[in-house]
Order: C-alpha cells, then sequence, then structure tokens
C-alpha cells in the first residue's frame, strides 16, 4: 500500500450515514477519499467535528456536499445512499458523471415503477421490468456501464471497531472488481470477487425479509431451532426468488448470501432485526417502522417480494407471513402458524 | 415519432451520397484489396496468439484442434463448393505439426515454424472469406435487378414481359420504408454504419441490399453463407457486389478471428456493414432475443480502435441502425416452424442446396413475394452508438435525460485508453440487450400477426390441458373459433397496443386503425396468403378456423415478448 498520501488515488463515497462514514474509513486505509454529505450542513459539521456515532472519521476523508467536485476528483464511486433517495441522489450526480466513473454501490433495496394505481400498500402483482436493482438504476439514469456492488456480513460497527470481516465485490466487469478489491482491501477485511451481480445485489436485498422475521423470533423469546429454522428455509425462499429474476445459486452460498443472512438475523444492531424485534414486543408495526431514525429497507422488500412471488406463482411462506404481519395487522402468532402450517416442500432443495 | 413513408418508384429514390460510385469506400477498399488482405492476415495472428493465452493453450494446440475439425467437417459434412485441395492442405498442416515435435530443442526455430503455419492457414481462410467489390456489376445490378428476376422468370413462371411490367408497378408501391431516414442518410456522411436487421426470410437480405441503395447509400458489405455459393453465377455475382463469405459450419477459432478481424478492419475502413445478429432466420417467428454476440463484439472492436488507432479517430463514429421487417406471408414458414418444433437444431437452407433447380425456386419464391403479397414494411429504427445510446443528426450521443456523451471514455480507465477484452465483451452483451428491447420498439405489428396472436392465444387457454404439441395436433372440429368472441377478444389486445403505440413501444402502422372488424377481415385475408393450407380462414359467416396450428402459431409468435396474452 502506497505510504504517501499525496500521491494517492482519490475515491468517492456518496452518503454520509452509519455505513457510508464507515466505508470512507475502511477505503481510507489505501486511497485518499472524498465524502458526501446530502445536507450541506452536516457536511460541514463532519468536516469540522470528524466523528460519526462513536467513531471518528480518518484524517484521509474529506467530506463535501459538492457534487461536481466529488465526480470531477474521483473515477471510482461508492454510493451508499438507502434505496428510496438512490434515484434522486444520481439525478444530483448525472450532470457530472461520465462513462469513465465506476461505481460500487452498498445499498441493498429495489426501486419499483408502479403502473398505474398501484402503490407499495395495494401492490398485488410485479412484473420483472417493474424492479430495478441499484445498479440498474445506475444505467438507467446515468451514462455510467461500469457498475457493480459490494454486499456482505458486514455491520457497520463492527467494522468500525476494526473487527476481521470480509465482503463481495460483484460486477460483470473484470475492471470493476479489481479497482474494488484494491480499494477495499486490508489486514482486517477480505475482499471476495464475483461476476453474479445480479444475484449478489438480490441476496443483500432479500436477506432484509428474514432479518426481520429474525427479529420477532427472538422477541418472542424462542431459541436456536426456530432460528435455523428460519434461515435455512429463508436462504431457499430468496433463491426460489431471486432465479426467475436472473440469479444464480451460487451468489447465495456465499458471504453476500448465507454469510450476510446469519450475521443480519444474528444481531441486534442490524435496523430490520430491531424493527422485527420491536413489533415482537406489540407495538404496531406502522409506529414501530415511523420511528425508525434510519430506514428499515426490509419493510418495503417484504412487500416489493410477496407481489413478484404472486406473479411468478413462487411459494414464499416466509415473505408472506410476515406482508400478513406488517401490512394486514396479523397477529404474530397467527403469522407463525401459517408458517407452520404451510404444505412442506423438499428440504434442501437451492440448485 | 416522426415516420416517413416512401414508395420505390426508380432504383434510387434519394440522392446519392456519395455520387461516384469509385469513391465509395468499398470501391477505395478494393482497390488495395492485397495490403487490405495482408493487414487482415496480421491481424488476425495477433487475435489468435491472444486468443490463446487467454484460453491457457499454445497456437500450436490451436492449430491442432482446428485441424482436428477441419477433418471432421470434411467427412461429415462436405459440400460442392468445399475447394478440391483442402484435403491436402489440412494433411500438409499435419505433417507440419509432427515435424514440429524434433524441434523441440531449439525454441527459436520452433517458434518461427508455428507462427508461419498460423499464417498459412489464416491466409487460407482470409483468401476464402474476401470479397471483391466490383463497381460495374453493382451498377448492373442495382439497375437490372427486376429484368435479371424476370429473364429468369421467364423461362419458368412469368408469362410474358408485359405481364412483369404490370406487376413491377404493384411491387413497388408494396415496399414501405419508414423511420430515420433522413437521419440514417446524414450519419452516413459523418461516420460508418452499421445496419442490424431483423431475420425471417431469405428474401430480407435482398430486400434490405435493394432498400439501402434505394435511399442513395454507398454499398453495404455483408457476410453471405457459403452455401450460396454452391451456384456458381450467384457466388460471382455476390462477391462483386461486395458479399463476404461466411462458412457456418467452420466454428473453430482461427476461422472465427480472421472473420471478426476482416470485418473489424472493414468497418474501420469505413465500409458499411449489415449484420444479422440473430445470425440465422428466426426459426419461432418470434422477434431475435437472442443475438449472436461474435459479430457484434466486432463493431465494439472497430469502434475502440477507431478511437485508439486512427489518428481521425474524433470523427470516426459507429452508428447502429436497427431495421424490422414486417411480412404478411414468409414463404419459407413451414420449413421454419417445422424446425423450430423438430428442434433439429441442424442449420438446413431453402435456398439452392445443391443443384440450379433451386435457384428457379428461389426467384419464383422472390417474385411471389415481391409481386403478390400486399405491403411489407422495413422500419428503419433510431440510430445509435456502439453503446446503445442514440445520437443526433450529428452523429453526437446522448442520454435519456439529453446530455451529450463522449463515448470514448467508456474505454479510457485512469484517464487512458485501455484494451480490456473482458470489458468489451461485457459492452457487447449491453449492446445485443438495447438491439433487443429496439427491435420490440421498432416493430410494426401487422393484422396478420394480430389475427393470428389472439386466435392462437384464445385455443391454447381454451385447451390449457395440452400442451404445445398437443395443442398443434388438435383435431380441426376444435381448431374453431366464435366471431363473436374473438372480435371481443382481439378488441382488448387492440386497445392494448395502441396505448403501447401512443407510448412509443411499438409501431402500428395505418391499417391497424381501422375499426375492429375491418382489421380481422384484412388480417385473415392476408395472413399466409400463399400457404397452401391456410394459417386462419372464416368458416361461414360466425366463425374461424385454423387449417394449419403449425403456421398460426408461427405468426402468431410476433407478437409473443409484449406481454399481452393476459389479455385474453
Amino acid at each position: 500500500m502506497s505510504s504517501n498520501p499525496s500521491s494517492r488515488e482519490r475515491v468517492g463515497v456518496i452518503g454520509a450515514g452509519s455505513f457510508g462514514t464507515v466505508f470512507a474509513n475502511l477505503l481510507a486505509k489505501n486511497r485518499d477519499v472524498i465524502l458526501y454529505a446530502r445536507r450541506p450542513e452536516e457536511a460541514s459539521r463532519l468536516q469540522a467535528e470528524r466523528t460519526y456515532k462513536s467513531w471518528a472519521l480518518d484524517p484521509s476523508v474529506e467530506v463535501v456536499n459538492d457534487p461536481e467536485y466529488l465526480s470531477g476528483e474521483c473515477e471510482l464511486i461508492f454510493p451508499v445512499v438507502p434505496s428510496q433517495s438512490f434515484r434522486s441522489m444520481l439525478r444530483v450526480f448525472a450532470p457530472y458523471l461520465r462513462p469513465y466513473h465506476k461505481m460500487l454501490h452498498a445499498t441493498k433495496g429495489l426501486e419499483i415503477t408502479f403502473r398505474e394505481g398501484q402503490s407499495l400498500e395495494n401492490l398485488e402483482k410485479l412484473r420483472r421490468d417493474q424492479v430495478l436493482t441499484m445498479s440498474e438504476l445506475i444505467t438507467q439514469e446515468t451514462s455510467v456501464l461500469r457498475v457493480g456492488c459490494v454486499a456482505g456480513p458486514n455491520l457497520a460497527a463492527e467494522i468500525a471497531d476494526g473487527q476481521p470481516a470480509a465482503t463481495v465485490v460483484a460486477s460483470p466487469f473484470d475492471e470493476v472488481i479489481t479497482e474494488g478489491q484494491q480499494a477495499l482491501r486490508s489486514n482486517v477485511f477480505r475482499v471476495h470477487a464475483n461476476h453474479d451481480l445480479i444475484g449478489i445485489e438480490l441476496a443483500g436485498v432479500l436477506k432484509n425479509i428474514m432479518a426481520i422475521g429474525s427479529g420477532i423470533l427472538d422477541g418472542l423469546g424462542y431459541g436456536f431451532n426456530t432460528k435455523a429454522m428460519l434461515i435455512t428455509r429463508g436462504l431457499a425462499e430468496m433463491v426460489k426468488i431471486a432465479k426467475p429474476l436472473g440469479a444464480e445459486v451460487n451468489a447465495f452460498l456465499g458471504l453476500a448470501g448465507i454469510g450476510d443472512l446469519i450475521a443480519t438475523c444474528s444481531s441486534p444492531d442490524s435496523r430490520n432485526y430491531t424493527l422485527g424485534y420491536r413489533i415482537s414486543k406489540g407495538l404496531p408495526p406502522s409506529e414501530v417502522i415511523e420511528n425508525m431514525d434510519e430506514t428499515a429497507e426490509g419493510v418495503k422488500t417484504v412487500a416489493i417480494v410477496r407481489a413478484l412471488a404472486n406473479n411468478y406463482r413462487i411459494p414464499a411462506p416466509i415473505t408472506l407471513a410476515l406482508y400478513k404481519i406488517l401490512f394486514q395487522n396479523y397477529e404474530i402468532q397467527k403469522g407463525i402458524r401459517l408458517l407452520m402450517e404451510f404444505s412442506y416442500s423438499e428440504d434442501g432443495e437451492l440448485i | 415519432m416522426e415516420s416517413v413513408q416512401h414508395y420505390i418508384t426508380e432504383g434510387i429514390l434519394y440522392e446519392p451520397i456519395i455520387p461516384n460510385i469509385f469513391n465509395w469506400p468499398i470501391a477505395r477498399l478494393f482497390r488495395k484489396k492485397e495490403k487490405f488482405l495482408n493487414e487482415v492476415i496480421e491481424d488476425t495472428l495477433k487475435a489468435v496468439t491472444q486468443f490463446a493465452e487467454r484460453q491457457g493453450n499454445t497456437v500450436e494446440q490451436l492449430i491442432e484442434k482446428t485441424m482436428y475439425r477441419e477433418r471432421i467437417r470434411m467427412n461429415e459434412n462436405p459440400w460442392k463448393v468445399d475447394p478440391k485441395d483442402e484435403r491436402k492442405f489440412w494433411k500438409n498442416v499435419k505433417k507440419d505439426l509432427i515435424s514440429l515435435d524434433q524441434l523441440d530443442d531449439n525454441e527459436e526455430e520452433y517458434t518461427k515454424m508455428v507462427d508461419k503455419l498460423l499464417k498459412r492457414i489464416v491466409r487460407r481462410y482470409a483468401l476464402e472469406i474476401v470479397s471483391t467489390f466490383k463497381p460495374g456489376t453493382y451498377k448492373f445490378a442495382r439497375r437490372f435487378l427486376p429484368f435479371f428476376f424476370s429473364t429468369l422468370l421467364n423461362a419458368s413462371v412469368a408469362k410474358s414481359i408485359r405481364s412483369f411490367i404490370n406487376h413491377k408497378r404493384q411491387i413497388q408501391e408494396r415496399i414501405h420504408m419508414m423511420g430515420e431516414i433522413e437521419q440514417l442518410r446524414s450519419l452516413s456522411r459523418k461516420g460508418t454504419v452499421v445496419v442490424v436487421p431483423t431475420h425471417l426470410s431469405n428474401l430480407d437480405s435482398i430486400l434490405v441490399g435493394w432498400s439501402l441503395n434505394a435511399l442513395g447509400l454507398p454499398a453495404f458489405t455483408y457476410g453471405a453463407g457459403l452455401n450460396l455459393y454452391n451456384n456458381k453465377i450467384l457466388a460471382r455475382f455476390m462477391t462483386s457486389l461486395g458479399a463476404y463469405t461466411v462458412d457456418r459450419r467452420k466454428r473453430n477459432p482461427i476461422y472465427r478471428s480472421t472473420l471478426d478481424s476482416y470485418a473489424t478492419l472493414a468497418a474501420i475502413e469505413g465500409v458499411n456493414h449489415i449484420f444479422f445478429p440473430g445470425g440465422t432466420r428466426s426459426r419461432s417467428g418470434e422477434i431475435e432475443k437472442d443475438l449472436k454476440h461474435g459479430l457484434l463484439s466486432t463493431v465494439i472492436e472497430s469502434q475502440r480502435r477507431n478511437f485508439v488507432e486512427d489518428p481521425r479517430a474524433q470523427s470516426e463514429k459507429i452508428f447502429v441502425v436497427p431495421l424490422v421487417m414486417s411480412y404478411h406471408f414468409v414463404f419459407e414458414a413451414k420449413t421454419l416452424i417445422k424446425q423450430y418444433l423438430g428442434k433439429t437444431g441442424q442449420e438446413q437452407y431453402y435456398v439452392m442446396d445443391r443443384d440450379s433447380s433451386d435457384i428457379i425456386k428461389f426467384l419464383q419464391f422472390v417474385w411471389t413475394t415481391f409481386s403478390k403479397s400486399s405491403d411489407i414494411y422495413l422500419s428503419y429504427g433510431r440510430p445509435m452508438d456502439v453503446f446503445g445510446n442514440f445520437v443526433n443528426e450529428e452523429g453526437e450521443s446522448y442520454d435519456a435525460e439529453g446530455r451529450k456523451i463522449e463515448i470514448q471514455d467508456y474505454f479510457k480507465s485512469k484517464g487512458e485508453y485501455t484494451e480490456d477484452h473482458q470489458r468489451d465483451k461485457q459492452y457487447t452483451k449491453l449492446l445485443a440487450d438495447k438491439l433487443v428491447e429496439r427491435y420490440h420498439v421498432e416493430n410494426y405489428v401487422f393484422s396478420s400477426h394480430l389475427v393470428a396472436f389472439v386466435a392462437f392465444q384464445m385455443l391454447k387457454k381454451r385447451r390449457s390441458d395440452l400442451n404445445l404439441y398437443s395443442l398443434l395436433r388438435l383435431p380441426s372440429d376444435y381448431r374453431t373459433i366464435e366471431l363473436d368472441e374473438y372480435l371481443e377478444v382481439l378488441s382488448r389486445v387492440l386497445d392494448k397496443l395502441r396505448e403501447m403505440n401512443n407510448e412509443g413501444r411499438v409501431n402500428l402502422p395505418s391499417h391497424l386503425r381501422n375499426e375492429p372488424a375491418a382489421i380481422v377481415e384484412h388480417g385473415v385475408k392476408n395472413l399466409g396468403l400463399y400457404h397452401d393450407k391456410r394459417p386462419l380462414k372464416k368458416q361461414g359467416e360466425k366463425q374461424l378456423v385454423s387449417d394449419n396450428m403449425n403456421l398460426l402459431y408461427y405468426y402468431h409468435n410476433r407478437l409473443v415478448g409484449y406481454e399481452l396474452e393476459s389479455l385474453i
């Protein structure tokens, strides 16, 4: 690694939330980093105080609110913003993005194009062409074609703490993978490659559903048997949904699939888990969702995946049960009963 | 979308872009044919070496593999057109390969021998592929193409010159060229144009060639299957028009590299090109959804090298123009759908396989289609750069928001042009996806496609217990549809198509603006007009019936991919 900071390449991070700042710190081990915060006052505060939550910002991170500056300085850019603001973020950056830019996002959500009269609440069926992954959104909104994503069991607090961890950089472009690996890897952070971009993106998205379920089970005080059932059957359900959308099974057997699933289903630090946990304590879902200070992507994902499963006629009992709990005021026990009584399918049928 | 409609009245409808045929890029290229050929050979040698490296093979191993495949081809699939000396040639290659073993100690000598051997093979392939554009023949062809047909046809079918002349007027009124024609003309002045048509019929290449000439564009080069060359007259004729030879039996990497280099270098020289990216005619009748990436990748490669190598780089852009042809009647439909259903997988060509009686058959077919069938549409799609961004009249690329894009940047990394084969492969895939999307948008839906689609889907829904093959074997008593119900369903699909048309997702010809009943009348009348058994016909006043389910399925397939099935 280079020891002379002034000659180092610069990379950009868009989004100064908890994951964005952790990401910036990770990258700062190898690169000079320009971090974009959406609100100018947050940018100046971070730049001046240099702390986010409990962690300090690396000295080689420069915090700005200027998309033109970031795009002009950095060829490799990591967008780390919630899915619901991803498109608007891209529209801010698009005028400054060029075909030489490479973007590796770390956002675990999907963008939906509703048809007339459709909304998240009344969504019954979704076609593939109404769903965009974040990388598809990038190529739609900008002239950038060299896209990819970063996904894996990467809980922000643990990485900020410097604990050993691993992740996956996925892109159809070798070039993007290599640059992502070089920028991210360190002696506490392993970076694996994968060419199945859509598979890795979906693994990251779909596991959020299971994280909500896991939070519920823990809140109810259930033990490891129940949790193992959720994780295993959850993985099978994820694969079944992802395949007709264009994903390969293998993506789900790696860090971004089973790896991330285990981490998010076990850690109380995960937002989706927290959401599930609170709901299990009897709070009305709508209230819990409103009171979360950071987005739990999983709620939207549950509605989307249920509608996709309807369209492709895929049995998705866990998603269905969660949908009823989150959107149709089902009692939790009734949801669990639905799950336990669901018709059996073959065990271990991933492929 | 602005649509221009023109009828062909004379050979050329538009003022020629380059009036003097000797100044056309293709004519210039073939005046220095030897030099060009050597460039192709040198380029191929480099490409083969790189290919071997990527595959973790040695060049010698590639040669061995190629020889092995060539021997299988010669034994199992010989054609009349194959040169007499090819067995001897490959025998010598084998001999040389064996003698290489004795050079194991002398690495320098060894490499030299391998290179020499490779060069011999590549040269042989390049000579086989290369075309010779002859301005004289081209002029002759475009002036006398109609006469050419009539003279040959006179012997067999055409009754008199007068009947030919009568027909001629009708022929010319029936070919509709739609779409971005002025832009296409303007772009051909700015860079190299690559027209990528859908492929339904053997008629396509003649039609496209004729149409591009009518538009006043300099001649395009295109790959013609070696099987066409079994007929000597036609072979000479096509080569002189600038067609190069493609032998689909030769799937070995050395041959493919030679072909790719040929196409790439021709495009770099500014020669306009016609590719059929589907590879062969659509067997199912569907609009192409899987494109062959091989030749498409040469478009990306040419564009990159234009920027990197050519000093005139700034202006040398390659424009990709999708072209969708619509017919009411496809002459070969019966054979095509049979092959599709049988999944024979074997490339069988209707045209001129062995003897010259087939050429008469083929010309009869051209004649039938041109003179008797009702409208043919050629829909020239919005021109794009090789990354699928639309371009303006000046050839500048724009994104969806109207921001200008410098496409050189797609080939750059850290400020420099970089050569990255894997990246270009991904770009090729993106271009292929984009083309498939554009084909569906630029397509003109005909009344005949609509009536076939609705009829087949209704029968399918009624007998949802049957799989496709049983459905196609449905006894004739069960193939009737009540007209009242049919009209109702058809109206729904029609409404959807009109809605999609308004959103710019598909094109409709004027005859689809009529009332549903009139459309059904028009569609049924035109659908597969000259098949001996009609895919769909009226039975009494209140019913429709299919005499040939395979053909109904074939024409129905044209509307698959628009997600209209749920409206049935």
